[in-house]
């Protein structure tokens, strides 16, 4: 009987680690950004300028920062959408076996690159070759982030889009095809529509996926966190930000504690993005 | 052959096979099957399950095709033209040949949208005209007095009678002649096959409906004719009453009188 009880109890709290882990990540970010709420005043956040090493004045404006990721990722998603939604419906649709058994290797492939080894040819192959085609000082801008960070979002987006396609019924089709509609109107206008909501939700998880990539961004955008939307300035992201900065800031300083702001933006952001994922894949039935 | 005795002197002959053998990749399935389906009657297929009754229907529209692998051998002839030749365009053709599947399969879209997709994609797109086909559509299948305050509504909320009949209209919007159906009511509840029946005894006059049915007391109610099938062979083709108070073949008479199937 005690037996039955200790596995159960086993059981139980191996399921509400991963609870307990989010519930204390975000404790223990929240305490360690808190102090920054007396001294400097949350109004410091909203700075347009991150200079928190200075003789004259530091700054800790996290807007730079929030632009940066925010062009870097509407770049890239900017790309990945259409490749990914594009490459899920020829390899679901239009693709021959043989086809798919050759390609979906390879974006199997693509996911599994480390992401520091993507940004090494970021630095070597990407930069140089934006630097010569715009005409640039420097290879090392918002849209070569975007670009590797496409490359790490493609395999996602790619899978969970196909597989919210194959979960369309058969009888879709058919009943389609069997109207006289073409292969490509039945894909857009029965398929497609059929699986936007799974679409969608693989988006979604993709822009989060996107929005925390640390170390390619970090290699390749440059790390200027100066303010802008231009795609071929250098920009410095939050996650770069953070890996950047973190291991040469005095423990305690305000630096150190506006580090910690910066993750709680982060974690906010991706935790909106995977709740609209969730909810749109509920709501249109395809997930418990 | 007694099939050129078989229909009324001004019957047409809508579909005619000659010798046609199907395959899925090296598995004949069809067997040198020559038959001529009469025109704005009712020709059920029966037979054991396996038989290739949906084979042979599928062929009507070339619904196969979209299966890897198969080969039709034959001719297969409708108002006189090979649709099996090159030159054949299937869309054309499957606005002559409509189809209704043995599970309802409405879109996930509204009534309106479900009728009016055929019409749609073949080029319509005045609003008055489409709302003009949607609702004669859904007249001629029985629907129109149960859905016209809610067209607008997703199809997926009918019943599942509703969905089957909605497939009907579907199906009718794009101005078939003839119509296809496979096991149509196997899945619906009895009153809900009675209308589905009695909707086939409405169209009858009008389309030429070729019924797939595992049911004998169904082929024999709606049927004019009726075509044995066993073993990938048509075994026997006669009128409805015929085969099932006369049948030539032992085979038959063992089916309809259910000592195998
Ligand atoms: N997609 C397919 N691929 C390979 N073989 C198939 C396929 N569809 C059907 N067959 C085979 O062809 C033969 C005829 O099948 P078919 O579905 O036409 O029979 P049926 O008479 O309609 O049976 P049922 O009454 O069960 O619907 C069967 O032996 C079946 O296994
Ligand atoms: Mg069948």
């Amino acid at each position: 009987m005690w037996k039955d009880k200790a596995m159960r109890l086993l059981m139980v709290s191996a399921a509400s680690t991963s609870i307990c882990l989010v519930v204390l990540i975000f404790f223990f970010l929240a305490r360690e950004s808190a102090p920054f709420i007396v001294k400097p005043g949350l109004g410091a956040l909203f700075d347009t300028q991150w200079i928190p090493v200075s003789f004259i004045k530091e700054r800790f404006g996290l807007l730079p920062l929030i632009t940066g990721s925010a062009l870097v990722t509407g770049l890239s998603m900017l790309f990945t959408i259409p490749l990914s939604v594009l490459g899920a419906i020829y390899i679901a649709e239009i693709a021959s076996p043989v086809e798919r058994e050759f390609l979906k290797p390879f974006i199997e492939l693509l996911a599994s690159i480390p992401s520091v080894v993507l940004g090494f040819f970021g630095l070597m192959v990407l930069a140089p070759l934006i630097k010569h085609f715009f005409g640039l000082g420097t290879g090392l801008t918002a849209l070569t982030g975007a670009f590797l960070l496409t490359l790490m979002a493609i395999p996602t987006v790619i899978t969970l889009s196909e597989d919210a396609i194959n979960s369309v019924p058969r009888a879709y089709k058919d009943a389609s095809q069997a109207l006289g509609a073409s292969d490509l109107q039945t894909i857009f206008q029965v398929i497609i529509p059929a699986a936007l909501p799974g679409i969608i939700a693989a988006i979604m998880l993709g822009t989060g996926r996107v929005i925390g990539e640390t170390m390619a961004v970090l290699m390749v955008t440059g790390n200027s966190a100066l303010m802008t939307w231009s795609p071929l300035a250098p920009v410095r992201t939050m996650t770069a930000t953070i890996a950047a900065e973190m291991g040469e800031v005095s423990f305690g300083s305000i630096h150190y504690h506006s580090l910690f702001w910066i993750g709680l933006v982060l974690l906010a952001v991706t935790f909106i993005l995977n709740i609209i994922a969730q909810r749109v894949l509920v709501r249109y039935g395809m997930m418990k | 052959m007694v099939e050129t005795s078989l229909f009324p002197a001004d019957t047409d002959h809508v579909i005619t096979t000659r010798q046609v053998n199907f395959f899925y990749g090296a598995v004949q399935a069809l067997f040198d099957i020559t038959m001529d389906i009469p025109g704005r009657r009712v020709t059920a297929f029966i037979g054991p399950s396996g038989c290739g009754k949906s084979t042979f229907l599928r062929i009507f529209n070339r619904m196969n095709d979209t299966i890897a692998g198969t080969r039709l051998e034959g001719e297969v002839l409708i108002n006189g033209e090979d649709i099996y030749q090159k030159s054949n365009n299937v869309v054309h053709l499957r606005r002559k040949v409509g189809m209704v599947f043995q599970k309802s399969n409405p879109f996930p879209k509204s009534i309106f949208d479900n009728v009016a997709y055929g019409p749609r994609i073949h080029g319509i797109k005045d609003k008055q005209q489409l709302a003009g086909i949607v609702e004669q559509s859904l007249m001629r299948s029985a629907l129109w007095d149960e859905v016209k305050d809610r067209l607008e509504t997703n199809a997926l909320g009918l019943s599942g009678g509703q969905q089957q009949r909605l497939c009907i209209a579907r199906a009718l919007a794009v101005g078939p002649e003839i119509l296809l159906m496979d096991e149509p009511a196997s899945a619906l509840d009895p009153k809900s096959t009675i209308r589905i029946e009695d909707l086939i005894g409405e169209l009858r006059n009008d389309y030429t409906i070729v019924i797939v049915t595992h049911n004998m007391q169904q082929a024999a109610r709606i049927s004019d004719y009726t075509a044995f099938f066993y073993e990938g062979r048509l075994v026997e083709f006669n009128a409805t009453k015929k085969i099932f108070t006369k049948p030539r073949e032992k085979q038959t008479e063992d089916y309809i009188t259910g000592r195998f199937g």
